[in-house]
């Protein structure tokens, strides 16, 4: 059961690679220009390319091969985890990378610890009301998320940085840089999850299993940790799986929106300045960080229940 | 089919409708163009002239939101019927021919479900920047896959069931056990993945245009507008608004549309 689960991943991540590849191999082929120039204008600097300089770049990289043998060069070099330099900065793209990456775990760590500590009072607290209270949870996490990211964290921006100057507006360095992505990602995470969490709690509430225990003396407080938590967790645990996507998409516009160093911000950056081994790393990273969040979320679903994912 | 709708839906295509309403008589109507520009009145209130006042280069903001709801609406309705029709299609041809179709096809969507939607599409749109084409194709491919798989469980369930062997027995065609079948039971789940994709299709181009590698200028796009006017926000917060405003009515007016939830989808497969 378990390898199951890590072999469905593992074939998830050579597809990944896989994909992340040949895209940006499409991408460095559809690029106007000879790309020996390209190279060589990066290396040398725009004054210093002439077609000798070209020829020699294109002589060392072997650029005059067909596509079929570069296609597999390409490949081969991504095999061996060699992502080759920036076209625009020169460093190598790894490290940017790797750097970068800290940051952006650091900010969706951040934000789904807080969206958990929003969405699981509000949606336990909505079913255990209902009524009045859970209908205007309701509107509250439709209106919510019916506002994209960036609007949600603009509005955070406008409020708490520029009308009361309580955090800096953007960038990177100390905690208080942290407070405002990280409260954006958690809001448009929780206004979707609060609802899964409203639900879970529901069905377990009103369970035979939950009201027998009720019945047969245990007070609120010992059934609620005793039978209700467990089963409670397994939905909402598999739902933050689901939302993943939501993280990943949510560190693209976020970090562009605050400047904060993360792979998101590369990534939109270097489509704009179309330096592709920086795209090819940035995208390459989304995609692995994607997947293995999902393999430990596998985990934990399987830690709390080790019956196995009984809806599918 | 209005009847059947619940006051949530119906609020909800009221709010797309009158959009599009606006979008549309604004843009048949108004003396102005997207581009005109006009630096002696830039950043000026709501006047008569100019009824939602205009943008930093002296643009009239209403044809200018005008025509960012066209442009929006349109993608979200070009994605909405591409991928529907593939994925549906997909979905029932995969769970009816079982086998190698379906052994191939779960592998191209295992590879769009490895990579979150806004990443392809950001990688699809790096190919051409600014490329309304590229963008419905990138959008479109991510959105398919949805379809395909709740299409693809629910009519496996149905492919046994007695009814459908009845069909088979009394020699009914493919395109009749269908509609007869399969159409039924799938309808109500694509129109809310339909509702929610329309929300996601603009959701996206708005994400893109807001880090500057969707639509280019001059045209209007939402988020590319958001964007452009967020460093005048302390001269024209008005005008800032806007944009923010419209992309939110838009995703509100398709997620009122939905009526379901989006997670009630994930439990009938």
């Amino acid at each position: 059961m378990i390898w199951e689960l890590l072999r469905k991943r593992l074939y998830q991540l050579v597809l990944v690679a896989w994909g992340v590849g040949t895209l940006t191999f499409v991408l460095m082929r559809s690029l106007p220009g000879d790309m020996a120039y390209r190279i060589a204008a990066s290396r040398y600097g725009q004054d210093n390319v002439d077609s000798a300089a070209a020829e020699l770049v294109r002589q060392e990289l072997n650029l005059d091969q067909g596509w079929l043998s570069s296609y597999v060069n390409w490949l081969f070099e991504l095999l061996q985890f060699n992502l080759g330099n920036s076209l625009v900065s020169g460093l190598p793209v790894s490290e940017t990378v790797l750097h970068q990456l800290g940051h952006s775990l650091l900010l969706a760590g951040f934000g789904i610890a807080l969206s958990i500590c929003i969405a699981l009072p509000l949606g336990t607290w909505s079913a255990k009301k209902g009524g009045l209270v859970n209908s205007i949870m309701v509107w509250f996490s439709t209106c919510t998320r019916a506002m994209p990211v960036f609007v949600l964290g603009l509005i955070l921006i406008l409020l708490f940085a520029l009308e009361w100057p309580l955090f800096p507006v953007a960038g990177f360095g100390t905690w208080q840089h942290l407070v405002l992505p990280s409260i954006t990602l958690a809001i448009s995470l929780a206004a979707v999850s609060n609802r899964v969490v409203y639900g879970s709690v529901r069905r377990v509430l009103r369970s035979p299993f939950y009201q027998f225990s009720r019945v047969k003396g245990l007070s609120e407080r010992q059934t609620f940790f005793r039978h209700g938590m467990r089963n409670m967790a397994v939905p909402i645990v598999a739902f933050i799986g689901i939302q993943l996507v939501s993280v990943i998409e949510g560190i693209v516009m976020i970090e562009s929106l605050f400047s904060w160093p993360g792979v998101g911000h590369g990534l939109a950056h270097a489509i704009f300045a179309r330096d592709i081994p920086v795209i090819q790393g940035c995208a390459l990273t989304m995609g692995v960080l994607f997947v293995v969040l999902n393999g430990i979320i596998d985990l934990l679903c399987y830690w709390i229940d080790p019956r196995g994912e009984q809806e599918q | 089919m209005i009847k059947s709708l619940s006051l949530n839906q119906k609020l909800g295509l009221t709010l797309l409708l009158g959009l599009f309403a606006f979008a549309v008589l604004v843009g048949g109507f108004s003396p102005y163009t997207i581009d005109e520009q006009n630096l002696s009145i830039r950043l000026i209130t709501p006047n008569s002239d100019h009824w939602f006042g205009t943008d930093h280069f002296g643009r009239d903001m209403m044809t200018r939101l005008a025509s960012a709801i066209v442009l929006s609406f349109s993608l979200g309705v070009f994605c909405v019927l591409t991928s529907s029709i593939l994925g549906v299609t997909l979905g029932v041809c995969s769970a009816w021919a079982g086998g190698r179709v379906e052994q191939s096809l779960d592998v191209l969507v295992n590879i769009l479900l490895a990579l979150p939607g806004l990443v392809l599409v950001l990688l699809l749109s790096a190919i051409a920047p600014g490329s309304f084409v590229v963008l419905y194709f990138a959008i479109s491919l991510v959105q398919w896959v949805e379809y395909y798989r709740v299409t693809r469980a629910i009519t496996r369930t149905l492919m046994d069931s007695p009814e459908r062997q009845v069909s088979v027995m009394m020699g009914f065609g493919k395109w009749y056990q269908f509609k007869r079948h399969i159409w039924p039971a799938i309808s109500s789940s694509v129109f809310t993945m339909a509702a929610f994709g329309g929300a996601n299709a603009i959701l996206m181009m708005a994400s893109l245009g807001f880090v500057a590698v969707g639509i280019q200028p001059p045209l209007a796009e939402l988020g590319l507008m958001s964007v452009e006017l967020f460093p005048f926000y302390v001269e024209a917060p008005w005008v800032l608004m806007q944009p923010l405003i419209v992309v939110a009515l838009l995703v509100l007016g398709f997620h009122l549309l939905a009526g379901a939830s989006r997670e009630s989808l994930n439990s009938t497969h």
